[in-house]
């Protein structure tokens, strides 16, 4: 079946008063009905402008967006709105109105297609339901936590049945637990209206978490893209390393000493390899970095490992992990 | 001197001021409104960035404010006459009241609408809103406050120059002022038009900012 979504050669060039910033450098990405897409890179590498690209808040300088096979770059004005009454979207700041009360919020959506007040009172307090917050629906915004001002966010965007969801940043603003909540609430959404979701985000957490396909944007360049097992095991570019090893930076003063970095995959994380290895050959290694996930139920991870002085021992250790299948990577010359 | 008439011609003149304020202020909002809104839009920044009628506006609005109100009063005279029939009176001083006050309304209005949150307005447009949705229920709705605060302070100036008017002869307790004060050395009457001008102010003031404290409803 056809992407959803279609994203093709992409640019996107900002024009400064002396200078201009190629944002997008020919993005290419499909992503799938249903699919939760995290799109993830360091700030500034051109995620945000991505995500605008979808709906049109910002106009690709050249390619093409396809939403369910339609090109936005073809839709007049008001065909325009009419397709963004369907590609919700929600913020890292909420932007909820803030001179209006949580149900006239969700009402706001409504109004702009059209709907009866009356109408449009019913089917907030159901999206209130969804949300949780059916007791909110009198206060206004100011009176709410950040975690419940995401909510309000979402129940307006999912007011008119949207077919995707982009997500700006959702969670950046909120704590961890609420960030929890909030992701559980977009899965919980995703399954059950089917709903398409596009998570920008600068957390690998949050990817981890509920996303099942992922891209990596890094200077405006899409550097890697696949599920997102595929990727955090074995991500293949030093930008895509930079974040999957967040943690990376504590071996830096190790350089020089001979050091290696194991991966882990399905195949191997159960079994106690390093305890296993380090009774074989009798000596101890140095753990420097320790590092293991739990993504879609199957453990991964990485690990750093000094190892000894003593070259016939370090390589005999390096063989026992090869033998068990494990990706070994010597560190000794890994430069940021 | 303190008789009933003079009482009853103070209590005529306010009249005649609040008369001359009010009616202006609203004829400069309905000029000063579209035109503060217009140049939010077309800004560069804007909804439509549209760089010949901001730069047209935004000229408009700097000369018509550059002109002291006593000096316009008289160089619009002409137009005055041509628009309420006589250049003298009331009625007939609205006319300068409202050519001095809409520009100063439309920076007013434009530096109201432009504190409402970049974000809000984004959110709406990726909903799928019209333009003239966001100017009237995300622009207007959530600057409110702000604009009812920018009202007080335009309803103030504006009788501050409708007193002004008195000078050639503009009616109101400007002329009073002026009349009895200035001309007939009566400085007692003088001070009495002061301080009623001083409570008119303040009662506007207050009933301006209660107004706008209640309509607020970003605060917990």
């Amino acid at each position: 079946m056809e992407a959803i979504i279609q994203i093709r050669d992409v640019t996107k060039t900002f024009i400064g008063r002396d200078n201009q910033v190629e944002a997008l450098k020919g993005i290419n990405l499909d992503i799938e009905r249903g699919n939760i897409c995290g799109i993830i890179g360091m700030s500034g590498a051109g995620k945000s402008t991505l995500v605008r690209c979808l709906n049109f808040l910002e106009k690709p300088t050249s390619g093409t967006v396809l939403i369910e096979g339609q090109d936005l770059q073809a839709m007049n004005g008001a065909q325009l709105r009419k397709a963004r009454t369907e590609i919700a979207m929600i913020f890292q700041h909420f932007n909820l109105l803030m001179q209006r009360n949580v149900q006239d919020n969700i009402c706001f959506p409504l109004e702009i297609v059209g709907m009866k007040r009356r109408e449009a009172k019913k089917r907030a307090a159901e999206l209130l339901k969804i949300v949780g917050l059916s007791e909110k629906a009198k206060a206004y915004p100011a009176q709410l936590s950040g975690g419940q001002k995401q909510r309000v966010a979402i129940a307006r965007a999912l007011a008119n049945n949207p077919k995707i969801l982009l997500c700006d940043e959702a969670t950046s603003a909120l704590d961890p637990t609420t960030t929890k909540s909030i992701l559980a609430l977009l899965k919980e959404i995703n399954i059950q209206y089917g709903i398409t979701i596009v998570i920008i985000t600068h957390e690998m957490s949050v990817v981890q978490e509920i996303c099942n396909q992922v891209a990596i944007i890094d200077e405006g360049n899409l550097v890697e893209s696949g599920s997102v097992e595929e990727v955090f095991s074995r991500p293949r570019t030093k930008a895509a390393q930079k974040l999957v090893f967040q943690g990376e930076r504590s071996t830096m003063e190790m350089r020089g000493k001979r050091c290696i970095r194991i991966v882990f995959s399905e195949n191997s994380s159960f079994e106690p390899v390093i305890g296993n290895m380090v009774l074989a050959c009798k000596t101890p290694v140095n753990i420097l970095l320790a590092d293991t996930k739990d993504i879609g139920g199957i453990a991964h991870g990485q690990m750093v490992l000094q190892l000894p002085e003593d070259t016939v021992t370090a390589e005999k250790m390096i063989q026992y992990l090869k033998d068990r299948n494990l990706t070994v990577e010597e560190l000794t010359d890994y430069v940021e | 001197m303190w008789n009933s008439e003079t009482i009853l011609m103070l209590v005529e003149n306010t009249g005649i001021t609040l008369y001359m304020t009010l009616t202006s202020t609203i004829m400069a909002y309905l000029i000063g409104l579209p035109m503060g809104i217009a140049l939010v839009v077309t800004a560069k920044d804007g909804l439509r960035p549209i760089g010949i009628i901001y730069k047209l506006l935004d000229v408009i609005v700097n000369v018509v404010r550059s002109v002291p109100f006593l000096i316009l009063l008289i160089l619009i005279i002409p137009l005055t006459r041509l628009i309420a029939g006589k250049s003298y009176g009331a009625t007939a001083t609205i006319v300068p009241l409202t050519f001095a006050a809409a520009p100063f309304i439309a920076r007013l209005v434009e530096s109201s609408l432009l504190e409402v949150d970049k974000g809000v307005i984004e959110a709406a447009q990726s909903m799928g809103a019209s333009l003239w949705t966001i100017i009237c229920k995300v622009l207007l709705a959530e600057a409110r406050t702000s604009l009812i605060v920018g009202a007080t302070i335009a309803l103030g100036t504006i009788l501050g120059y409708s007193a002004m008017a008195g000078v050639v002869g503009g009616g109101g307790l400007g002329d009073i002022a002026i009349r009895y004060g200035y001309y007939r050395y009566e400085s007692d009457i003088m001070w009495v038009t002061v301080i009623l001008l001083v409570l008119l102010v303040q009662i506007l003031q207050v009933i301006g900012t209660r107004l706008s404290r209640k309509l607020d409803k970003r605060s917990r």
